[in-house]
């Protein structure tokens, strides 16, 4: 088991051991003394952590997000990293992910294609962490594109939905295929089911190769 | 890896800070190959003072760029919704016209013609060189676009205004919105003026105190009206037209889904439904 970033701590919410980090509520989740409950079944990210992955996040540090629909995860990786930046292409979750951002000064909201880095990045800068739950077809080939933003010693904490790539193919083979394509560009560490808290999901961490 | 393209240079490059349309304009339409240490070659050409002013001048930048860029996606897209609804309409009316001038024509010719895009359709079918069958494809090609333009509008018309749709069903959700000549001016008329938008004629001539005050307009062919006695559609149209100016108004302020209104319409129809009437 590894240990959690600075910055995330479990708590007690309503008598009940939680992950949570300090800020704002963003979706209705509980909050107690400025802390807030991190719903593991609501995040990627956040089970990931539950289930104790080496993720090499320690707190602080600056990342880039893909697919950060209405700000769940990224509202809580900003109360414990540094810089955050959140891309979303979807104009409706942008509009919440507009009211995460707003009390956060180190949430950067960029409403941008993640196929399509170059145009984001003149604003985006060499990161520790890239983050990516896009939940599209072609996942592999999005972190791939993304990886000029990564530091050599950087982390891609990846969660790949088998079902948006092919809905009639067996996951496992599907799981497979995107960590082929991978390959091309990142050192896999260790891949992980994010059972029970999300079904149909692989979380990966790797670095870049 | 990681050094900038000297050819592309950061959001900051060539922008007046003071000027928030030009900071705007830069992070939305920029770009670069490869991302630099912005920060730092900011604070070197002396845009920003510091670090933490860098970040600070970039929050309120992203913020902004986002903000305008979401804007305008919504209001294209309820634009584009009005659109496909009107051409649906259109395509049909047109259809159901050129199908009654099929008609008639054929009637002339055989005594069991019949009437209708069905059977215009049939014509069609004939592989004839004959004007009067390609009239009758055309109105099975429009007819066919309708149908597609029909499956258009079920798709988009959720994402344009999820609640709406729920309640209102996808197609009746968009011929509001383009009654009201968008999504953000219906949510901004008030229920009784929702339960009127498609009754305008009948309304005029009630002004004008030619005709009684109209109980509903297009929203007459949900269920929840049709489904009810008439001595209670007046009710059940004005419940309704409550709940789908709210719908609208959520749709617009927040975009987020409300499984709770849905709830909430039903069982306002069934009280109303319940009602005891006059035999
Ligand atoms: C599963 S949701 C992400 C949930 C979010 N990570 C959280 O935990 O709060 C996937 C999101 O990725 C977005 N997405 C899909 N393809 C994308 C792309 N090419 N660029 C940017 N965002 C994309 C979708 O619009 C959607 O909002």
């Amino acid at each position: 088991m590894s240990d959690l970033p600075v910055g995330v701590e479990r708590r007690a919410f309503d008598g009940r051991e939680s992950l949570a980090t300090e800020g704002e509520a963003v979706y209705g989740e509980p909050t107690a003394d400025g802390w807030r409950k991190w719903d593991v079944r609501r995040s990627k990210l956040g089970a990931m952590l539950e289930k104790g992955m080496d993720t090499g996040l320690s707190g602080g540090e600056t990342v880039l997000y893909l697919g950060a629909a209405a700000g769940t995860t990224v509202s809580h990786v900003a109360d414990f990293a540094g810089p955050t930046y959140a891309v979303e292409f979807a104009a409706r979750p942008a509009r919440d992910l507009l009211e995460a951002a707003e009390p956060r000064r180190n949430l950067f909201p960029l409403l941008k294609d993640a196929r399509k880095p170059e145009t984001y990045a003149h604003v985006v800068e060499p990161v520790d962490v890239l983050i990516q739950d896009v939940a599209t077809r072609g996942q592999a080939k999005v972190a791939l594109a993304n990886r000029r933003f990564l530091d050599d010693d950087g982390r891609l904490l990846l969660a790949v939905k088998a079902r948006s790539e092919d809905v009639a193919r067996d996951p496992d083979a599907v799981f497979e295929e995107v960590l082929t394509t991978l390959r091309e560009g990142y050192e896999v560490l260790e891949t992980r089911s994010l059972e029970p808290f999300h079904d149909d999901h692989l979380a990966v961490v790797a670095r870049p190769d | 890896m990681n050094e900038a393209d000297p050819s592309s240079g950061g959001w900051f490059e060539d922008v007046d800070r003071e000027d928030a349309d030009s900071v705007t304009e830069s992070i939305r339409t920029g770009s670069a190959e490869s991302p630099a240490a912005w920060p730092e070659r900011a604070v070197e050409s002396g845009f920003a003072a510091d670090e933490d002013e860098y970040y600070k001048i970039l929050h309120d930048a992203t913020m902004r760029a986002t903000r305008e860029a979401v804007q305008e996606a919504e209001r294209s897209d309820d634009k584009q919704l009005m659109h496909g609804i009107r051409a649906m309409d259109d395509c049909e009316r047109v259809a159901n016209e050129l199908a009654e001038r099929v008609a008639e024509w054929a009637g002339s010719r055989h005594e069991d013609a019949e009437t209708g895009v069905e059977y215009a359709r049939e014509l069609a079918e004939s592989d004839e060189e004959d004007p009067l069958v390609s009239l009758a494809e055309r109105v099975r090609d429009l007819d066919d676009e309708a149908a597609d333009l029909r499956s258009h509008v079920e798709r988009t018309a959720p994402e344009v205004a999820p609640n709406l749709s729920a309640l209102a069903g996808p197609v009746l959700a968009a011929r509001l919105i383009a009654l009201a000549g968008g999504l953000k001016q219906l949510a901004r008329k008030p229920a009784g003026t929702v339960q009127v938008l498609g009754a305008e004629e009948a309304l005029f001539a009630h002004l004008r105190g030619r005709a009684p005050s109209p109980k509903h307009g297009v929203i007459f062919v949900h269920e929840a009206v049709q489904g009810t006695h008439p001595d209670n559609r007046g009710s059940a149209a004005r419940a309704l037209a409550g709940k789908l100016a709210i719908a609208a108004r959520v749709d617009h302020y927040s975009g987020e889904r409300k499984p709770e209104l849905d709830a909430e319409l039903a069982e306002r129809i069934e009280r109303i439904q319940a009602r005891d009437v006059d035999e």
